[in-house]
C-alpha cells in the first residue's frame, strides 16, 4: 500500500518558517509511524530529525502530533490512522519550542517536573530514612506508569495559554509522592503547601485532553483532583479553587441545584476587589434575566439531597 | 414516530441561560421528540462535586437515572457538562456492580434504587443519531446560505472518549453536520475542541479569558459569523465572558454564540424572540440582519423567475 506521509519541517538554521514536506512510501501491515519516519529518513531524506530510542513504548521519546493528536509513533498503526483519517499529518509536540523538525525542547517540562521534588524526601527535605511499603494495589492510580513522554503537557490547554503551568506530568508525578505512605505527614503536607500557589493544581480546567492522550492511562487530570482532595481534607480549603469546590457542593446540599446567584460569592469570599470585579457582570447578567433569586426554594425534597452529600 | 425522553435540564438552562431551556422547548416538538421534564432532578455535580465527593457525585446521578427508570425512559440532556458527567457516571454504575450496590445503598432513603437500565443521550446526539439529519433539513424554512458558523464542542462531549463514544475526540463532526443539515457552512478552527474555560473562570480568570478569547478570535478569524456550542456553560464563558477576553487578548470578538437549540429554531423559522436570544450580552442581532438580507434576496430572485 503506497501512503502520502506529510510531515511539518523546520530547520532554524536555514527556514524562516515550518513548512510541511510530502513523502510517499509502500508500507507493509503492521508499519507503525515511527518505522515509517525511520525509512524515510533512511531512503528519502537523512535530514529529517526526531527523537526516539526504546520502539516499545516505554522510553516515551517519541511522542509527536499525528493526524491532530498527540501519540506515541511507535505504536501508532499506519493503517489504522489512514483508515480513520485518510491522510498521515506528523508534527511536532504542540506548545513546547520546536529545536528541529519533529524534535521539540523537552527544557520545561523537565524542569517542571524536577520543581516538585521527585523523590522520598522527609519533612527537612532531605531524603527519607529507608521504610519498606507493601507495594501493590492501586495506591498510586497508575501515576507510576508515566513514561515522561510530554503528550499530556503538550495537550494541556491550560499550557497553552500559561507556558509557566506546572502541567498534568508533573502534578501527577507530585501526587504519586503525596501518596506515598513512606514520606512523613509533615513532608506531605508540605507537598500540597507548595502547590497551592499559581501555576499549581488549581490552575487545571478539567479538560480533560490530558486523560485522552495518555499513552500509557495514567489519566493525569485524576491524580490533580485527587491532589485537590488532599488539600482540602490536609485544611488548605482558603484558595479560589477549594472554595468552588466545597461552596459549590454546599449549595447543591441546601438547594438541590446549583444556585448560580451565591456560586460567585461562594468563590471570591470576602475579597472586595475580587467583588467589584463580579459585580458588572452580575449586573449585566441581572438586567438579561440571568441572574435567579438567590433564595429560590430548593428542588423536591432537599433532605435526600443532602443525605447524599453530607459525610 | 416520536421519540420520548425523561428531559434532564441541569442548573443552567433554568437559572443562568434559561434561553436554552426555552429554545429547547420550542424545537423539539418540530423533531418529534416528546419529553417528561425530571422536575426533582438534582444538579449532576458537573464535576466539581465529585472532586470533594466521587461517591455522593455518582450518588446524584444514579438518583436521576433511577428516576428516569420509573418513568421507563432514557433520558435527554441539553447540556454538554451534564452529559459528560452523567454518563461517565452511568458507565461507572453499569460496569461495577460492587459500586452500584454502594452508591444504591445512599439512595435507599429515599426509596430510590437505580438497576442501570437507563442511557443518557444528549440533544445534538439525539438529533444526529434518532431524528435524523434528513428529517432535520426538511424542518427548515430559513436557509442560512453561506452563514458561516462555528461549532465549538465543549470538553464534556468530547473528552474522555472512553467514556462518551460518539465523537471522534480529535475531529469530531456531530455539530459540524448539523450546521450543514440546517444549510450553514461550518468553520473549521483548532479551537472547536478546546476548552472555554470555564471551570476555573471565578478564580483564575486571566487563564480562563486567555483559552476563551483564543478559541473565538481563531473562529472570528476563520469567518464565523456565529458560534454554535451544546453546553450552556460554554456558553457563559463564551457570551458573558466574550467582552473581558477581547479586551485580555486585544481583540474586537463580537461573534454571537448561539445554543444548539437556537440555532435549530431559527433555521425552522421560529422567532428569534422565541428562542431567548435577546438574553445574551453579545448582541445576535447582525446575525439576524444577515439572515434577513438573504430572505430579501431569496425573494428577490424568486420575483425575477
Amino acid at each position: 500500500m503506497r501512503l502520502a506521509f506529510t510531515i511539518r519541517r523546520y530547520n532554524p538554521e536555514l527556514d524562516t518558517d515550518p513548512h510541511d514536506e510530502t513523502y510517499r512510501l509502500d508500507v507493509a501491515r503492521g508499519t507503525t509511524v515511527l518505522d515509517a519516519l525511520l525509512r524515510i529518513k533512511n531512503e528519502q531524506d537523512g535530514r529529517l530529525t526526531f527523537r526516539y530510542s526504546c520502539r516499545s513504548a516505554i522510553c516515551g521519546s517519541c511522542s509527536m502530533t499525528i493526524n491532530g493528536g498527540e501519540k506515541l509513533a511507535c505504536r501508532t498503526s499506519v493503517r489504522k490512522e489512514w483508515a480513520q483519517h485518510g491522510g498521515i499529518t506528523v508534527e511536532p509536540l504542540r506548545n513546547l519550542p520546536v529545536l528541529k523538525d519533529l524534535s521539540v525542547d523537552m527544557g520545561s517540562f523537565w524542569g517542571k517536573v524536577r520543581a516538585i521534588e521527585p523523590w522520598l524526601r522527609d519533612n527537612d527535605r532531605q531524603p527519607a530514612a529507608a521504610v519498606t511499603m507493601v507495594v501493590g494495589g492501586s495506591r498510586f492510580h497508575n501515576v507510576d506508569a508515566c513514561i515522561m513522554c510530554g503528550a499530556c503537557v503538550a495537550a494541556c490547554t491550560v499550557h497553552e495559554v500559561d507556558k509557566g503551568f506546572l502541567g498534568p506530568a508533573a502534578l501527577a508525578k507530585a501526587y504519586r509522592f503525596v501518596a506515598d505512605t513512606r514520606e512523613s505527614g509533615l513532608a506531605r503536607t508540605d507537598r500540597l503547601a507548595v502547590l497551592q500557589g499559581p501555576a499549581g493544581m488549581w490552575d487545571c480546567t478539567r479538560c480533560n485532553f490530558c486523560v485522552e492522550v495518555c499513552p500509557k492511562d495514567v489519566q493525569p487530570m485524576e491524580a490533580i483532583i485527587r491532589l485537590r482532595r488532599e488539600s482540602i481534607e490536609a485544611g488548605y480549603d482558603d484558595t479560589g479553587g477549594a472554595r468552588h469546590i466545597v461552596g459549590f457542593r454546599d449549595l447543591v446540599a441546601r438547594f438541590g441545584r446549583l444556585n448560580e446567584a451565591l456560586m460567585p460569592l461562594k468563590v471570591i469570599g470576602w475579597s472586595l476587589r475580587k467583588f467589584l470585579r463580579v459585580l458588572p457582570l452580575g449586573i449585566r447578567m441581572l438586567l438579561k434575566g440571568k441572574v435567579p433569586n438567590p433564595l429560590h426554594k430548593p428542588i423536591g425534597d432537599p433532605r435526600s439531597i443532602r443525605d447524599l452529600l453530607k459525610r | 414516530m416520536t421519540l420520548r425522553y425523561a428531559l434532564y435540564p441541569g442548573c443552567a438552562a433554568k437559572v443562568a441561560t434559561p434561553e436554552l431551556f426555552q429554545s429547547t422547548m420550542a424545537v423539539i416538538g418540530r423533531l418529534g421528540i416528546e419529553v417528561t421534564e425530571l422536575t426533582a432532578s438534582s444538579c449532576c455535580g458537573a464535576g466539581v462535586v465529585g472532586e470533594a465527593d466521587p461517591d455522593g457525585a455518582l450518588a446524584l446521578s444514579a438518583r436521576t437515572f433511577a428516576q428516569a427508570e420509573r418513568l421507563g425512559r432514557d433520558i435527554m440532556t441539553i447540556c454538554g457538562t451534564c452529559q459528560g458527567v452523567m454518563g461517565g457516571a452511568n458507565r461507572k454504575l453499569k460496569s461495577d456492580p460492587a459500586l452500584l450496590v454502594r452508591v444504591n445503598r445512599l439512595l435507599q432513603p429515599e426509596g430510590l434504587a437505580y438497576r442501570g437500565t437507563v442511557q443518557v443521550k444528549h440533544l445534538l446526539w439525539i438529533v444526529v443519531r434518532e431524528v435524523g439529519l434528513d428529517k432535520l433539513t426538511d424542518e427548515v424554512q430559513v436557509t442560512l446560505g453561506d452563514l458561516k458558523i462555528a461549532p465549538f464542542y465543549g470538553c464534556y462531549m468530547l473528552r474522555p472518549s472512553g467514556d462518551l463514544g460518539f465523537d471522534d475526540p480529535e475531529h469530531p463532526d456531530s455539530l459540524d453536520k448539523v450546521i450543514r443539515a440546517v444549510g450553514a457552512e461550518p468553520v473549521d478552527y483548532g479551537g472547536k475542541i478546546k476548552c472555554c474555560g470555564f471551570p476555573i473562570i471565578l478564580e483564575k480568570e486571566d487563564i480562563a479569558l486567555a483559552m476563551n478569547g483564543a478559541n473565538l478570535k481563531e473562529a472570528k478569524d476563520g469567518g464565523a459569523d456565529a458560534m454554535v456550542t451544546p453546553c450552556p456553560l460554554c456558553h457563559m464563558s463564551l457570551d458573558i465572558y466574550q467582552e473581558r477576553a477581547g479586551r485580555k487578548i486585544g481583540a474586537n470578538l463580537n461573534l454571537p454564540v448561539l445554543h444548539l437549540p437556537q440555532m435549530l429554531g431559527l433555521a425552522m423559522g421560529i422567532p428569534a424572540e422565541d428562542l431567548g436570544v435577546q438574553r445574551h450580552l453579545v448582541s445576535v442581532d447582525p446575525f439576524l440582519e444577515k439572515m434577513e438580507e438573504r430572505k430579501i434576496e431569496r425573494n428577490k430572485e424568486k420575483g425575477q423567475l
